[in-house]
């Protein structure tokens, strides 16, 4: 069966959705991610929707529950790169993303990560195996 | 608007079908519904906003009635082009419209947002529904609308 490929980078998994995805290929990922969370410890959860050309009500719940998913489990989620077309769809259709954070790009989403779990950059330190700094 | 479509008529460019039975309908749906919209030269906002709307009629389609037939037209009227969408099926019908119409009522575990979302991207919207027999959507979105 298909499936988006996770990839992790020190705390953080990192997704990058490339294709417009059918409701199964959804449903997967966001059970992997939480999966994912739960087995790497991962503090953070980075999705790249920049190839997306629409998110319809759907892709947005799934992406909710990523989020909401990941904060219960101590991970912060952050969707980066949405294209103009689609925010300005998706506030018109009433779709706000609550429980997600949003970066214009991979490079602000990171940073915004890394803020966001800042405080424990102790802890990073000590997991010499995770540290990507 | 009513006024307008009795002076103007809405003449049907050109004329394309797709029969929706399964959740992986949806994509290759959606992909034609774009090539429609690209061929009048919709503008990217516009195609992203009809394109969202399809996609969430087909996916109530599914949810609803398991499927359904999608007409996808390219019009004119007056100067105005655009792409009407016809959703039909044969599913349990809509009970009471103006309460599925309203904002944040769901009958389905979704959020609610479906068809009052769905219509305030297109320019034209129109249900019928008989209970027990089907609905019917047709939804309009101009190129420069």
């Amino acid at each position: 069966m298909d499936r988006i490929p996770i990839l992790r980078m020190g705390h953080f998994l990192l997704v990058t959705i490339q294709i417009d995805l059918y409701d199964r290929l959804a449903t997967n990922l966001e059970s992997d991610l939480v999966q994912m969370v739960n087995k790497t410890g991962a503090r953070g959860v980075l999705i790249d929707i920049s190839a997306l050309s629409i998110v319809d009500s759907f892709m947005g719940r799934i992406l909710g529950n990523i989020g909401s998913m990941s904060k219960i489990m101590d991970a912060e989620t952050v969707v980066v790169g949405m294209q103009p077309a689609v925010a300005i769809t998706l506030i018109e259709l009433g779709l706000e993303l609550k429980g997600v954070h949003t970066a214009l790009n991979v490079e602000r989403g990171m940073q915004l990560l890394k803020e966001r779990i800042g405080s424990d950059d102790e802890d990073e330190s000590e997991a010499d195996e995770d540290s990507f700094e | 608007m009513m006024k307008m479509n009795q002076k103007l008529m809405k003449i049907v460019l050109n004329k394309d079908s797709m029969r929706i039975e399964k959740e992986q309908d949806v994509v290759p749906f959606r992909n034609r519904v774009k090539e429609n919209a690209v061929k009048i030269g919709m503008g990217v906002v516009n195609q992203t906003k009809l394109i969202t709307a399809a996609s969430e009629l087909v996916r109530n389609m599914l949810k609803y009635a398991g499927g359904g037939l999608v007409l996808i037209e390219a019009i004119t009227e007056g100067r105005d082009s655009g792409i009407r969408l016809t959703f039909q099926d044969k599913g349990p019908g809509i009970k009471d419209i103006s309460l599925a119409m309203k904002d944040g009522f769901s009958s389905g575990k979704s959020l609610g947002i479906g068809l009052p979302g769905t219509r305030r991207l297109v320019n034209e919207f129109d249900i019928k529904s008989i209970f027990g027999e089907g609905t019917t959507v047709s939804i309009i979105k101009w190129k420069n609308g």
